[in-house]
């Protein structure tokens, strides 16, 4: 073995340490017998069965799931409509305004965004009483507005790799445009559209600064939880959440990388 | 019908750019025509504005007496094959085939029908239900045809139709368009920039530079007697001489040429004036070269010197360089077997041509 590839191997075993081994010391934690997050005090399981027993988490967690479902599909339809048109629509006027607008929350400090999401619901209420309580759906609003940003991303690069003749070419046949989306560009673009689903899905359930700025009383959600349970001393159950969630998102992966393998292999074998 | 197509001053305008100037012309059903042009000349504007992608800036277009101008390409009677072919890629050969007759509303069994006859008109029958990352570059464009031909559309536009293909496989596919083109008798509408292509395939060819047709004919035509200085260089490869005309008789003139330093003779075509600056122009295969001095007396016939050669199997290549240094082109035929060389580098010869294989150009 070379001193070049041995430091190769040096630089790559380093850099998955780094990642790697702060999430297997919190899997390792969960397990942790003693009730001080940072002391071992032996194996044992019993901050998941106190877990399963906290409402208060459960709640949390129902609530950011279906946040980021909810928001995960509104990104996705609203960015894949938008990357539609910035891709397909030639120059019309206001493009460049039109996709300064979409792209600014990818930019915009979270702060700021929060701030003025707030600031915006809040005068909506004034003008015209909706919402009347900030909760799950204003947060579930917030979080669309900025993940749409990164679906019309993906969507548009997505469809300006596609050959544009694709779609003539149905139109020449007798396809009539609306249908041409569905029978050639949405089926080309749908795996964009799915990888956009799964960003917005996990941008959204990872969220802290925009929810706590747009939740109002009683919408707590994970991060939120999280967050405030640090603040007062790290708490083993915090840890045995964190390895669930790590094994639900390993799970995840893992799913989606099969599905793609076996449709990268019927597309290229049958 | 000599107007089954009737293209009447189709101007095209992307910004301030002239894509298509003012362009007329005519092509009657079952013909088929190739436009011919180099990069940017405007030939596939032209044919997108026939198949309806772009709608021209002025001018109508009409095919088989209806106007088309504005219609959209889905209500046209045209289909199109594309440069890249366009197969979808997420549907395999008999579903693209069948694509625009499912778009017609037709029934699945007469789809059914219509999609093997027409796989068994482009050889594929076996491959129905291949996708199109498994099939070869020939039979990529096969499937585009056949797509483009189920229809039964009134024309057929093909975009630069054997440019993917490689050389051998785009000679044999030469020959099958035309035996389609020939057994369905659709008008075909070519779009190449590759001569030999268009000479091939084609009835008709237009010549298209800038936006605007330099010339439009047969092949014979348009090789053998091009009518300016562009057509004669675009296709194929031509000597020109610069000269002026010195005596304009009967049915040929005079020329004087600085390039070659001396009067030669040519047949007048067009009407000429004594003292006009012209070109005259000769294609290689028509010149002969001979080291000794040809007996010919009214052959133009000028002495030079080997300058280089190639030799390409079925004929030689010779570049002779004349005495004012101009370089002249000549091709000729290997008759003979024979592994010596007839000519060799710095060797003193004799070139002459025929006044009739002259091309007189004005511009």
């Amino acid at each position: 073995m070379t001193h070049h590839s041995r430091f190769i191997i040096s630089v790559l075993s380093f850099g998955y340490a780094f990642l790697y081994i702060p999430l297997l010391l919190v899997v390792i934690y969960s397990f942790n017998d003693s009730a001080i997050a940072t002391v071992w005090g032996g194996f044992s399981t019993r901050w998941y069965g106190e877990l399963l027993q906290n409402d208060l988490i459960l709640d949390a967690a129902f609530l950011s799931l279906r946040i980021a479902v909810t928001s995960a599909t509104a990104a996705t339809i609203l960015g894949t409509m938008a990357g539609l048109v910035l891709a397909r629509f030639g120059r019309f006027k206001g493009r460049t305004l039109f996709s300064g607008m979409i792209f600014s929350p990818m930019i915009m400090p979270e702060v700021i965004t929060g701030l003025s999401l707030l600031l915006f619901f809040v005068t909506l209420q004034q003008l015209t009483g909706w919402p009347g309580q900030r909760g799950f759906s204003t947060i579930a609003i917030a979080h669309t507005t900025f993940a749409m940003a990164y679906v019309a991303v993906i969507v548009q690069s997505r469809l300006m790799a596609m050959d544009e003749s694709l779609e003539e070419a149905a139109m020449d046949l007798g396809g009539r445009p609306l249908r041409v989306v569905f029978d050639i560009t949405l089926p080309l673009i749908a795996p964009a559209m799915i990888a956009g689903w799964l960003l917005s899905f996990t941008l959204s359930l990872d969220d802290l600064v925009i929810a706590s700025f747009v939740s109002g009383p009683g919408s707590t959600t994970l991060p939120m939880y999280i967050f405030s349970k640090v603040k007062l001393g790290v708490s083993p159950d915090i840890n045995a959440l964190a390895s669930m969630i790590i094994a639900a998102v390993s799970v995840g992966v893992a799913i989606a990388w099969l599905v793609s393998r076996r449709i990268a292999r019927t597309s290229s074998n049958t | 019908m000599k107007d089954f197509i009737c293209i009447e001053g189709v101007s095209k305008l992307f910004g301030d750019f002239k894509a298509v100037d003012n362009v007329d012309l005519e092509i009657g059903q079952g013909e088929l025509f190739s436009i011919l042009g180099g990069s940017g000349c405007g030939k596939t504007t032209l044919l997108r504005m026939l198949a309806g992608f772009e709608i021209p800036s002025s001018g109508t277009i009409k095919i088989d007496g209806v106007d088309v101008t504005n219609m959209a390409p889905y209500d046209r009677p045209v289909n199109m094959m594309f440069q890249s072919y366009a197969i979808f890629p997420h549907m395999n050969v008999a579903k693209n085939v069948g694509y625009g007759l499912r778009k017609d509303g037709i029934a699945k069994p007469e789809i059914k029908k219509r999609v093997d006859q027409m796989l068994e008109l482009v050889q594929l029958s076996e491959l129905e239900t291949r996708n199109p990352n498994q099939l070869s570059g020939g039979q990529t464009q096969r499937v585009a045809l056949a797509r483009a031909l189920i229809k039964q559309p009134k024309v057929l536009l093909l975009d630069e139709p054997l440019a993917a293909l490689d050389k051998k496989l785009r000679e044999r596919t030469q020959f099958e368009l035309m035996n389609i083109q020939d057994e369905l008798g659709i008008t075909f509408v070519v779009v190449t920039h590759d001569q030999e292509e268009a000479m091939t395939l084609s009835g008709r060819i237009a010549v298209m530079d800038e936006g605007r047709f330099e010339q439009i004919g047969t092949p014979k035509e348009i090789y053998e007697f091009p009518t300016n200085r562009f057509v004669a260089d675009f296709i194929g490869t031509i000597n020109m001489f610069e000269g002026i005309v010195t005596v304009v008789g009967e049915n040929q003139i005079q020329v004087y040429s600085d390039e070659i330093g001396e009067t030669l003779t040519a047949l007048g075509r067009q009407l000429v004036e004594v003292g006009q600056e012209i070109d005259i122009a000769v294609r290689p295969e028509k010149i002969f070269v001979s080291k000794e001095k040809p007996a010919d007396e009214d052959g133009v016939c000028v002495q030079g010197m080997v300058d280089d050669l190639g030799y390409l199997g079925n004929r030689s290549l010779y570049r002779i360089r004349l005495k004012s240094g101009k370089i002249v082109q000549v091709s000729s035929q290997n008759r003979r077997r024979s592994v010596t060389r007839f000519l060799e580098w710095e060797d003193k010869v004799w070139i002459s041509w025929r006044p009739r294989s002259a091309v007189v150009l004005l511009d």
